[in-house]
């Protein structure tokens, strides 16, 4: 059974949920992928917004039968590439790293608390 | 429209139709049979052994999504009412990013099989688990039945069965049925997911012929497309402007915010993100989705106005729009290109209702009868063969309910599936995710409010009666507004996760199971391996060795109140209970079985373990069940590797 030592400490998940490093890291993934999902829902809610409530705006014509809208609907597609790609060098870039290590570190924390 | 009718039955030939169809199928099914040898644990049965990679997954979720009313529906609302028609794919595009953002990494580190493996987390296992699959049969149930509704009609003109023919429609309906049990049944997710790579891969080609073809007839003008599209349409230059199909606003609104929230609640969506080895690789799944996925729609945006430019004024009607890719397709290429696109329309259906099928019953085994019904004393084994019967009962249903609603305006089912995904599923699993407070009370407030909510304001809406196009326009007992209720049934069931956290604010706070959920959810400690024999060559962390596990409380038993004495009568929060997230414990904190010794009253539980060590992972059987009480996804071979 557990030693008094860990009952204090809690379990390996909340030893690493406690520490700085596992803080930092979701802090950093959190402002991040909020204020992205608050950007692309307000870009897309605006969209369906001017299509319903401006639609002379969307009908101007930019060039022979290319309309506002269409312009403004393709970039929705246009977004949401970018917004992947954009989101898929950060994780990579800023996530995966202290993800593995916080990760070795409860697998490793195990080996410890079991010897 | 007799006319139109009339001139629609009469193209192509039910012989190439049917030959591309038959090919489609005898490839499917030989794939199936095959994988099928391999299709011996539950982990197979549910996920294929989380062993695709995320290629493979992002086509298959490609192949699972883009159903037949994304691909004809769509195209068909583009060609009639144009700028309207194109919204719709906007929605179900953008949505996707939810899924990348918020849900796809982090529940394939928590769950293993279902959606309500990641609610059952650090929750009241029984409850939740009930709830969970209550919203997700719903939802797969209503998705399946308008998928099958649909089939019926669409492939009737396909194979110029008069659209009077009812019974002859009807066993197009049961032959769709029996090969979607067919590939669930003996190919599991493995079968289901090769048959959607294989659609996605069909239907994406499929549309880009034609989408090159469309455009190489204007000199690759898209202007020059919507030009004659505008010539050509009734409504002249209004089809490139918002407001043809959709004159509520209010109700616009509602189904944009349905659509763009619902994506990431689906749950046969959700279940394919268990089918890759690692949340990297579920990542990877959803890029790959989102640029097939908007690829494709931007295809239907040309193969829609395309049809319209290309086809005699007047083809397309209210009562045929569906069928606008097909004959945009026979008047393009003839026979050949008809049976073509007819076989990938076929196979669109089929991929999808597999997909839903699969998820049902997954959630059914796993989450009813494993776990509530069973309280997790059920093998893997006799949950896989409850999972294959679930399978076939509710592709029986389907049969039956696309019967009968065959000929029926059904658009609503569809409609409703999205408002509960977005108002019963995406909350729950949001704030489960992500709110420290968010307890048992809050989600079964969220997905039963939102689940009745959505269905109580389906059914006083205009989509059921009171309007031309209502299931039963006769009569008249629509009091609410709007055809899609996101627009209040989605922050409702927020509302309500929030205001049942409150209320259930007494529930304990359990600090270990939740720093263990957030824990694993962010870096993927834990979370379940692959188990395929081929080891594909994804960077996978290294198992620790089993021999060294073995020994060590991985939440320490001590840690939490034992749940000695009257602790078992009192239904604490056992530490049996998060672990029994993976089914194969049975110490729910639900029932007395443990006693003050904390072992289980049932000893052929660590037999199974005992199979499980020959997987490599885990040596040894723990001596005292309360130290081992997750069984640690990681450290396990799936089932019997």
């Amino acid at each position: 059974m557990s030693s008094p030592a860990e009952r204090s400490a809690g379990t390996i998940y909340e030893q690493v949920q406690a520490s700085p490093e596992f803080r930092a890291f979701r802090g950093r993934l959190r402002r991040y992928v909020f204020p992205m999902t608050a950007i692309f829902l307000a870009w897309y809610l605006a969209y369906v917004g001017l299509a319903s409530y401006a639609p002379e705006f969307m009908s101007i014509r930019v060039a022979g039968t290319i309309t506002v809208g269409l312009l403004i609907g393709l970039a929705q597609f246009v977004s949401t590439f970018v917004i992947t790609t954009l989101y898929v060098r950060f994780a990579e870039r800023e996530l995966d790293g202290p993800a593995a290590e916080l990760r070795a570190r409860v697998e490793s924390g195990h080996q410890e608390v079991g010897a | 429209m007799t006319a139109v009718l009339a001139q629609a039955e009469s193209v192509g030939s039910v012989t190439a139709n049917l030959g591309f169809f038959l090919l489609f199928v005898i490839v499917t099914l030989m794939i199936v049979l095959r994988v099928s040898r391999t299709n011996a644990t539950r982990a197979d049965y549910y996920t294929g052994g989380h062993a695709f990679t995320g290629p493979q997954n992002g086509t298959a979720i490609a192949g699972d999504f883009l159903s037949a009313a994304s691909f004809l529906g769509i195209a068909g609302a583009i060609a009639l009412y144009g700028y309207d028609g194109f919204l719709y794919s906007i929605g179900f595009l953008v949505g996707w990013l939810m899924a990348l953002l918020l849900v796809a990494e982090l529940l394939r580190n928590t769950g293993r099989f279902t959606m309500g493996d990641v609610l059952a987390f650090r929750m009241r296992q029984r409850p939740v688990r009930a709830a969970a699959a209550t919203s997700t049969l719903i939802v797969s149930l209503f998705y399946l039945i308008a998928q099958m509704a649909g089939a019926g009609g669409l492939i009737s003109l396909l194979l110029q069965i008069p659209k009077d023919d009812t019974f002859s429609q009807a066993m197009v309906i049961v032959v769709v049925g029996g090969l979607m049990i067919f590939y669930v049944l003996f190919g599991g997710m493995k079968g289901t997911t090769w048959v959607q790579i294989i659609k996605a891969g069909l239907l994406l080609t499929g549309a880009a012929v034609l989408t090159t073809w469309v455009l190489g007839r204007y000199g690759f003008d898209l202007s020059a497309v919507l030009e004659h599209a505008t010539d050509n349409s009734e409504h002249g230059e209004a089809i490139l402007d918002p407001g043809l199909q959709y004159t509520n606003k209010i109700d616009f609104i509602s189904l944009g915010l349905a659509l763009v929230l619902g994506t990431a609640g689906l749950p046969h969506i959700l279940m394919r993100f268990y089918t890759v080895p690692s949340a990297k690789e579920a990542r990877r799944s959803v890029v790959w989705a989102i640029w097939l996925i908007g690829t494709f729609y931007l295809f239907t945006l040309v193969l829609g106005y395309g049809a319209t430019a290309l086809l005699p004024a007047g083809t397309i009607t209210r009562e045929n729009q569906n069928d606008a890719a097909p004959l945009l397709a026979y008047a393009l290429g003839g026979e050949l290109m008809l049976g073509l696109i007819s076989a990938v329309a076929f196979a669109t259906i089929l991929a999808v209702v597999a997909g839903l099928t699969i998820t049902a019953s997954a959630s059914f085994a796993h989450d009813v009868y494993a776990n509530v019904l069973r309280r997790g004393t059920a093998s893997p084994d006799s949950e896989v063969r409850v999972a294959r019967t679930t399978a076939l009962v509710i592709g029986l249903v389907a049969i039956g309910g696309g019967i009968l609603a065959n000929g029926q305006n059904v658009a609503f089912l569809v409609a409703l599936a999205f408002a509960v995904a977005a108002s019963a599923n995406l909350p729950t699993i949001l704030f489960s995710l992500f709110w420290k407070r968010f307890n048992t009370t809050g989600a079964l407030c969220s997905i039963y409010g939102g689940v009745l909510i959505c269905v109580a304001l389906i059914v006083v809406s205009p989509a059921v009666s009171g309007s031309p196009n209502a299931m039963i326009p006769s009569v008249d007992f629509s009091i609410f507004p709007l055809s899609n209720p996101g627009l209040v049934s989605i922050p409702a069931s927020f509302l309500l996760g929030v205001v049942g956290t409150l209320l259930g604010g007494r529930e304990r706070f359990d600090a270990a199971t939740y720093a263990e959920m957030e824990v694993r959810s962010l870096t993927g400690a834990g979370a379940v391996r692959p188990t395929e024999e081929k080891k594909k060559e994804e960077p996978r962390p290294a198992a620790v060795p089993a021999a060294e596990l073995a020994s060590a409380p991985i939440r320490g038993g001590a840690a939490r109140p034992s749940p000695g004495g009257d602790g078992a009568a009192r239904r604490p929060r056992t530490s049996g209970q998060a672990g029994d997230l993976f089914g194969n414990t049975g110490l729910t904190g639900t029932q007395p079985a443990v006693g003050m010794s904390g072992r289980p009253a049932r000893p052929d539980r660590w037999g199974e373990y005992g199979t499980q060590a020959s997987g490599g992972f885990r040596a040894a059987p723990p001596e005292d069940p309360n130290e081992v009480t997750i069984p640690h996804g990681s450290f396990y071979r799936d089932d019997r590797g």
